[in-house]
């Protein structure tokens, strides 16, 4: 482990955020957006094990053991959400599903 | 119990809320009538325990303050939301939730029936919520919003049956008179806050009195904070010119006018003279116009009263004038005299009120005393404490009435000098003449209504036991301020109870006159034997000879036209003010002001936003991806911020 | 060149490039197969880390429980796959392309500013205890009893959540 330098965690961390938010960003398809989304939460979850480890305190792991579970209440719950949203409006697309104002 | 005072507010309050909310669905009134009435009996006892407590403490710790939160902190100015418990508001909350009790209860009885049952004591307790606000505030923000909410529930108890007609329009323009009058003397009271604030750097009582008393002011300043104060009033206890809307305020249902427009909400404008006494004492000139508005009101609402043919508004304008009686009292500088009048005054009209109530739902909702008489076989027990309340207010030694306005009419001899006393004495006269005229049209002489579809009866026993109880206050209530001459210097009880509260203003004050026992009690023997002799000549005319009455009416047709038509003062008004301000209202208000320049400005500038947004609406597509991005964009120029800032 | 940096730059490269095809698949089912695969690489990744309770978790729970539910889904809507990508309002799609990188710049020149490897020296015991089951449920069950208890609640909320939203008419 400490032959690896810390660096490398938070740069590989940073990479796979910033393509899961081109992601949320560019992709129409809804349910290809909530998986940028579990992509942007683990690589937050890459960043807390990191330090976690290379710090020797275990807060930062059951950290990410809370984050998991929001994140599966909210896979649950959001994957409910589109289809509902399936059933009404006959899409996934986000661009068509304009509900953000009236 | 001093310390409970807050729940004789609230209990009030909590009672309106519950009959407000759930009174519609409570369909029992029995009900609705005990939560109503419950709550202002509870507050009157609370306030007679705060007052026996008051009672018990030395004279110098008998006022005190009972602060519950503040109320608005803005700079300099702090107001609590504090009832102060002085001797003062003590005796007003007595009067307010004593009499206010006995009012409710007669109102089960009267109200029975009624689709607006619950409504109806909601608006009631919400009146003594608000009353009890205006007497036990301890400043003036709070007196205040008494004010304001007295003036709303009067409002609302007026236009309370707002299906009815009332004499030439309907009980919501008449309410809305009352509103409409009322609100200009609210806005001399509005004025007097902020000038007050100015001057003392203060809204609190205590401490606007305390420098008042001791700071040097200019008396030009006392004057316009006085006369600001009185035209507040004026406004609320229907005074010159303001008076106009009392005698409307009739429409509302009877123990309205009872509790109302005759025992408390009226007599907001003697007390708050009264609390602000210092302040006038220290602008002897509006002092004196106090007592002229006073004077002119008692005589001039007495001589209309004269004349009037419906029960309630012989009752009104009596009102009125009693109201004058007040004010020219507390001119006089003998606020206690002015109290102690407010007090009687509560007991024996209240229950002239009442009674009329009594013989009104008696005779199927009849009003006009031309067809009445001969009542007394039919309702007894009205008709004694009728008689008794009639006896009260024309002055007939022994009864509560006489001992408040002798000390009134003395008091106006003494400060203001013989004519005052003589107009005083006059009004007096008429008073003793329109009540026993009162009397004997409704309950001697012939029956004069129609057998065939009006049957008199007595009303039952909730509403006559309330009469009962007031008729026996009016008989007592003015042994506790029995004259000087007869019983010393401190004999009277309820002036040295007083006394504390008005001790500075008395000794800015100090012109008062030192005369003979003699004169007081010659003064006394002329004022009632005149009483007297008008009493006699009312019975004897109405009574006997009624054709007489119609001779006189005939032969002073323009004087009596004059009269019954109130002086034609309303109809002044509606050409010199309501008109004017209709018209101009109309024509430059509404076609230039309003439309032109409000109208125009106002669309422009609602033009030129939807032009703006109309550019601006593209951003919110409602498609969440650009959120993000704008988002995202924001987060960008954060960290590089961040970054730019290490 | 030791073991571990040679692991890390394995795992590393199949993590990155996993993400980055997930984001640019056109067919949904592919993505999720990419994004399952940079979940069993983030899972080695804590290994290396020394954290194999977290490693455990993310397997059962992210690569086997949610990445099935978004499979499930997947299946059942049978969407039909994005043909133009960067066709449709390509000004917009390259901003936001643009905005990521540069995220990733300013990220990256704080990570090697900050360089927090300099001022930490990796305490190789501490580390190894601090992943173990033991020394996490410990904590789990003592001082973050009442989050671990929240957690479990939100997770009952959801599930009737989740099955109120997915029934099939609203009454």
């Amino acid at each position: 482990m400490s032959s690896v330098p810390m660096e490398y965690y938070l740069i590989l961390s940073a990479f796979m955020f910033c393509v899961g938010v081109a992601g949320v960003l560019i992709r129409r398809n809804a349910i290809i957006v909530f998986m940028c989304i579990e992509l942007m939460l683990n690589s937050a979850n890459l960043t807390l094990v990191t330090f976690s480890s290379y710090l020797g305190n275990s807060i930062g792991q059951i950290f990410v053991f809370f984050v998991m579970t929001v994140a599966a209440a909210e896979a649950a719950a959001g994957l409910a959400i589109i289809i509902a949203i399936f059933r009404n409006k006959k899409t996934v697309n986000i661009d068509e599903i304009n509900i953000f104002k009236w | 119990m001093i310390n409970l005072i807050y729940l004789t507010v609230l209990l009030p309050l909590v009672g309106f809320l519950i009959n407000g909310v759930f009174g519609r669905k409570i369909k029992n009134e029995k009900i609705v009538g005990a939560i109503g009435a419950g709550a202002v009996g509870i507050s009157f006892l609370i306030v007679v325990g705060a007052f026996f407590q008051t009672v018990g403490l030395p004279v110098e710790q008998r006022s005190n303050t009972v602060e519950l939160f503040t109320w608005l902190s803005v700079a300099g100015l702090q107001v609590k939301f504090a009832y102060l418990v002085d001797q003062l508001s003590l005796t007003m909350a007595l009067i307010v939730t004593g009499v206010g009790f006995l009012i409710h209860v007669y109102s089960i009885g009267y109200m029975h029936g009624d689709k607006g049952f619950w409504r109806f004591f909601a608006y009631l307790n919400l009146f003594i919520f608000a009353m009890m606000n205006l007497i036990l505030g301890d400043n003036f923000v709070v007196l205040f919003l008494g004010w304001e909410g007295v003036g709303l529930c009067s409002y609302l108890l007026i236009g309370f049956w707002y299906d009815r007609k009332f004499e030439k329009g309907t009980t919501s323009q008449a309410a809305k008179k009352a509103f409409v009058v009322n609100r200009i003397g609210d806005f001399g009271f509005l004025l007097v806050m902020f000038l007050i604030y100015l001057t003392f750097d203060s809204l609190n009582f205590k401490e606007v009195f305390a420098k008042a008393a001791s700071f040097p002011i200019a008396e030009s300043t006392f004057g316009m904070i006085a006369i600001f104060l009185f035209i507040g009033a004026t406004g609320k206890s229907a005074q010159i010119p303001l008076f106009v809307w009392l005698p409307d305020a009739m429409a509302g249902p009877t123990p309205v006018s009872a509790l109302i427009h005759a025992a408390t909400m009226v007599t907001a404008g003697v007390y708050m003279v009264s609390r602000a006494s210092i302040i006038f004492a220290g602008a002897p000139a509006v002092m004196m116009i106090v007592a002229v508005v006073g004077l002119l009101t008692a005589i001039l609402a007495a001589s209309i009263g004269l004349v009037q043919n419906d029960i309630k508004k012989v009752l009104a304008y009596s009102t009125v004038s009693q109201l004058g009686y007040m004010f020219l009292a507390a001119g006089m500088g003998a606020f206690s005299a002015s109290i102690f009048h407010v007090m009687t005054h509560a007991f024996f009209k209240a229950l002239l009120f009442l009674g009329a109530g009594s013989v009104i739902h008696g005779m199927h909702e009849e009003q006009n005393i031309q067809k009445y008489g001969g009542l007394k076989k039919y309702m007894p027990r009205t008709y004694l404490t009728f008689f008794i309340a009639t006896m009260a207010i024309a002055g007939v030694p022994g009864l509560s009435g006489f001992f408040s306005k002798d000390e009134i009419l003395w008091n106006a001899y003494a400060n203001g000098g013989f004519v005052f006393w003589l107009v005083g004495m006059i009004t007096a006269m008429m008073t003793a003449f329109y009540m026993f005229r009162l009397l004997s049209l409704t309950f001697y002489g012939k029956e004069r209504f129609d057998h065939h579809h009006i049957h008199p009866h007595e009303s039952p026993a909730v509403m006559t036991v309330p009469l009962m109880v007031l008729a026996l206050l009016s008989i007592i209530g003015g042994y506790i301020g029995l004259p000087k001459v007869f019983v010393g210097e401190h004999g009277n009880l309820f002036e040295s109870w007083l006394e504390p509260i008005y001790e500075p203003a008395m000794r800015k004050l100090a012109h008062f006159g030192s005369h003979s026992h003699f004169e007081e009690i010659l003064l006394m023997a002329v004022s009632v034997a005149l009483a007297l002799s008008a009493i006699y000549f009312a019975l004897n005319v109405y009574k006997n000879k009624p054709e007489f009455a119609e001779k006189v009416s005939v032969k002073f047709s323009g004087l009596y036209k004059l009269l019954l038509n109130k002086y034609f003062i309303d109809e002044v008004y509606e050409a010199a003010i309501v008109q004017p301000i209709q018209k101009g209202s109309e024509k430059l208000l509404w076609k230039v002001a309003d439309v032109t320049l409000i109208d125009g400005a106002v669309n422009g500038l609602a033009k030129l936003i939807d032009r703006i947004s109309g550019s601006l609406r593209k951003i919110q597509s409602g498609i969440a991806q650009s959120y993000a991005l704008i988002m995202m964009g924001g987060i960008a120029l954060v960290i590089l911020w961040l970054i730019l800032s290490l | 060149m030791n073991i571990q940096l040679i692991l890390f730059i394995v795992l590393a490269a199949v993590a990155a490039v996993t993400s980055v095809m997930m984001v640019t698949r056109k067919n949904a089912v592919i993505s999720a197969v990419f994004l399952v695969l940079n979940f069993f690489s983030l899972a080695g990744l804590y290994l290396l880390l020394n954290a194999q309770f977290i490693a455990v978790v993310q397997v059962i729970v992210y690569a086997g429980a949610i990445m099935v539910l978004f499979l499930f889904v997947l299946m059942l809507l049978n969407t039909e796959t994005e043909h133009k990508l960067f066709i449709d309002k390509k000004g917009i799609k390259f901003f936001a392309v643009l905005v990521s990188v540069f995220v990733f710049i300013e990220l990256a020149y704080l990570i090697f500013r900050g360089s927090p490897s300099r001022t930490l020296t990796p305490n190789e015991i501490a580390s190894v205890n601090s992943g173990t089951i033991q020394s996490i449920g410990q904590q789990l069950y003592t001082n973050y009893i009442i989050p671990f208890e929240v957690a479990g609640f939100l997770l009952l909320a959801t599930t009737i959540g989740a099955m109120v939203l997915a029934k099939k008419k609203f009454e």
